[in-house]
C-alpha cells in the first residue's frame, strides 16, 4: 500500500515517520481484514443498505424553525478562514 | 419517574443530586465533556407530566444540541456549537427531559474503549484502573456512577452494547433505521444508530419509545409505527425458541462464558427453549465491518476542511488519519472491486445467516464482549482494538438487527455482559425477553 498516495488522495498531511508506521499498521489491519476472502461470493449481490427503503424524498422546504438564525453581526454572513493565498 | 409524579422529589432536586455526583466524582471518572449550565434553572420550569419531565438525561458528545458545545471528542470541532438540534435531543426535550451535559467518547466515535478521545479517557466507576469501553463510554460510565437517571449513547457496531457491558448498565440498540440520525455526527452512515444506556431494561424501552420512529429529515427511517414498547413490557411473554451460536461461544473467555451459560439456564427456567446453533463465523464480520465502516468513514470526514466547521485535517488524531487512510485505500482505484465489493458481498451472506436463523428461532444469544473490561491502555497504538472487542456484536450491526445488552454477573468486580438479538424491528420482543430475565435474576 502506498501510503504517501493515498494521504494525498485522503487531504491528509503526515508527519515524519509517520508514513513508515501506519504502513506496519495497515498490513496488520489488512492481514486480518483478508479473512473475507475464504467464503464464496459467487453469484451473491453486494447489500449497499439495510433499509430496503427506495427513493424516498421530501420536499425540499427549509424549516427555519430548527435553524439558529445567522449572526447579525458582518451583515448575515459567517466568516470563516481564507482558503485562498495571495499568490 | 414515579418519584417525581408522587413529589418525593422534584425536578430541580434530581437535577441537583446528579449535578452533585459529577462535582465530587467525575474529576476522576471523566464520563463528561460539556455539562449544560442551565440544566438547574431547566429543570426549575420542567413539566412533570410529560413522558420524560424533569428527568435529567446525558447526551453523547456526537448528537448536535444547540447551545451545548459539541465536538464528537475530536480536537477538530473543540468550541464547535451547532446551528441546528439532533432529531433525538430535539424529541427528548420535547418529551421534558433535562440534557445534563454531553458525554465523552472515542473520537469520532472511532474505538471502543474511549481511549481515543482527544480530550482524555473515561474510567470505569467499577475500577479506574479499567477502561469504561466505547465508543459510547462516558454515557455508560455516567449512568453507572449515578451521573445521570439515563444516557442516550450510538452504535455503528458495539458502541453502546459494548461499553454498556463493562460498565454493567443496559444498553439497547435499536434495528437500523428505528431511530433518527439526522444530527448525529456521522461515522458509518449505513450502521449508525442510537440508542439509549440506562439502569433498568424498563427505561430503555420508555428512551426507546420516546426517540423512535419515522423523520423525515433522515430518509433512511423506517416508516413502520413504532410500537409503545414501554407497555409491552407488561404483556405476558410467550415461551420463545432462542439459538445460542456455539461460534459465539467459542470466542468468549472461559470465566464469562460460564456466567453466560448460567443466564441461558435462567432463560430456560423462564420456559424458553435454547437449541445451540451454527452461525457464520464472527471473524467474517471483523473483516466485511472493518472495509465498510473505514469507507463510509473516510467520506463522512471529507467534510472536516476546516471551512465549514471547527479546524483544518491536520488536527485529526492517529486513529482517525489510519480509518480515513484505509477507507480512502479500499474505495480507491483498483482496490475497490477487491475490498469494498467483496466486504457488501460477505455483509449479504451474513445478513441471509441471519435470516435463515430467525425461520428457526424467535431471538439469538448475544453477549456484547467476550470478557470483562479491560485495563487502561489497552487500546494504545492497536489499530484493531475496537474490532476484536466488538467481534460479537459486529455481525448483528452490520446486519442493521436490534440488540441488548445487560450484565449478568461480575469477575474480580468488573461487569460481565449477556445479551440478546432479534430480526429488525423486533424491538418489543427484545425488550420483553430482556425485561423477563432481569426481572427474574
Amino acid at each position: 500500500m502506498d501510503v504517501a498516495h493515498v494521504a494525498k488522495l485522503a487531504n491528509l498531511t503526515l508527519k515524519k515517520g509517520e508514513e513508515k508506521k501506519f504502513q506496519e499498521q495497515f498490513e496488520e489491519t489488512l492481514k486480518t481484514v483478508n479473512v473475507i476472502n475464504e467464503l464464496d461470493t459467487s453469484g451473491v449481490k453486494p447489500t449497499c443498505q439495510v433499509t430496503g427503503l427506495v427513493n424516498i424524498t421530501r420536499e425540499d422546504v427549509i424549516d427555519q424553525s430548527r435553524l439558529l438564525p445567522p449572526p447579525s453581526a458582518n451583515g448575515g454572513y459567517y466568516i470563516v478562514p481564507s482558503i485562498l493565498s495571495a499568490q | 419517574m414515579t418519584g417525581l409524579k408522587k413529589k418525593e422529589f422534584s425536578s430541580p432536586e434530581l437535577v441537583q443530586a446528579c449535578l452533585n455526583e459529577i462535582e465530587k466524582e467525575d474529576s476522576k471518572i471523566h464520563a463528561f465533556l460539556h455539562i449544560n449550565p442551565n440544566a438547574l434553572s431547566q429543570a426549575q420550569k420542567a413539566d412533570i407530566n410529560l413522558p420524560l419531565g424533569g428527568i435529567p438525561i446525558a447526551v453523547k458528545d456526537n448528537f448536535l444540541t444547540m447551545g451545548l458545545p459539541t465536538t464528537a471528542a475530536s480536537k477538530v470541532l473543540q468550541g464547535y456549537l451547532p446551528h441546528y438540534e439532533s432529531t433525538v435531543t430535539r424529541t427528548l426535550k420535547s418529551a421534558g427531559a433535562i440534557i445534563i451535559g454531553k458525554t465523552n467518547m472515542d473520537a469520532w466515535a472511532h474505538g471502543s474503549s474511549t481511549e481515543t478521545s482527544d480530550y482524555g479517557p473515561t474510567l470505569n466507576p467499577h475500577n479506574t484502573d479499567y477502561l469504561p469501553g466505547g465508543s459510547s463510554g462516558g454515557s455508560a460510565a455516567a449512568v453507572a456512577a449515578h451521573m445521570c437517571i439515563a444516557a442516550i449513547g450510538s452504535e455503528t457496531a458495539g458502541s453502546i452494547r459494548l461499553p454498556a457491558a463493562w460498565c454493567g448498565v443496559v444498553g439497547f440498540k435499536p434495528s437500523y433505521g428505528r431511530v433518527s440520525r439526522y444530527g448525529v455526527i456521522a461515522m458509518a452512515s449505513s450502521t449508525d444508530s442510537p440508542g439509549p444506556l440506562t439502569k433498568s431494561v424498563a427505561d430503555s424501552a420508555l428512551l426507546t419509545q420516546i426517540i423512535a420512529g419515522h423523520d423525515p429529515y433522515d430518509a433512511t427511517t423506517s416508516p413502520l409505527p413504532t410500537p409503545d414498547y414501554h407497555r409491552h413490557l407488561q404483556q405476558p411473554l410467550k415461551h420463545l425458541k432462542i439459538g445460542l451460536p456455539k461460534e459465539y461461544l467459542e470466542v468468549m473467555q472461559p470465566q464469562s462464558r460460564d456466567l453466560v451459560l448460567q443466564a441461558v439456564k435462567k432463560m430456560a427456567s423462564l420456559g424458553h427453549t435454547i437449541e445451540e446453533t451454527s452461525l457464520i463465523h464472527p471473524k467474517y464480520s471483523i473483516g466485511v465491518y472493518t472495509i465498510i465502516q473505514r469507507s463510509e468513514v473516510s467520506s463522512n470526514l471529507a467534510r472536516y476542511d476546516g471551512i465549514r466547521y471547527g479546524l483544518d485535517r491536520s488536527h485529526f488524531s492517529d486513529e482517525a488519519k489510519r480509518r480515513i487512510m484505509l477507507g480512502t485505500y479500499a474505495l480507491s482505484s483498483g482496490y475497490y472491486d477487491q475490498y469494498y465489493t467483496r466486504a457488501q458481498k460477505v455483509r449479504t451472506l451474513i445478513i441471509q445467516d441471519f435470516h435463515s436463523s430467525f425461520q428457526k428461532y424467535d431471538l439469538l444469544i448475544d453477549p456484547a464482549s467476550p470478557g470483562p473490561a479491560l485495563k487502561l491502555g489497552a487500546a494504545a497504538n492497536d489499530p484493531m482494538f475496537g474490532e476484536m472487542q466488538d467481534i460479537l456484536v459486529e455481525p448483528s450491526s452490520i446486519a442493521g438487527l436490534t440488540g441488548i445488552s445487560l450484565s449478568c454477573g461480575q469477575i474480580n468486580g468488573l461487569p460481565v455482559s449477556f445479551g440478546l438479538i432479534g430480526p429488525q424491528f423486533s424491538e418489543s420482543l427484545v425488550l420483553q425477553a430482556a425485561h423477563a430475565y432481569e426481572s427474574a435474576i
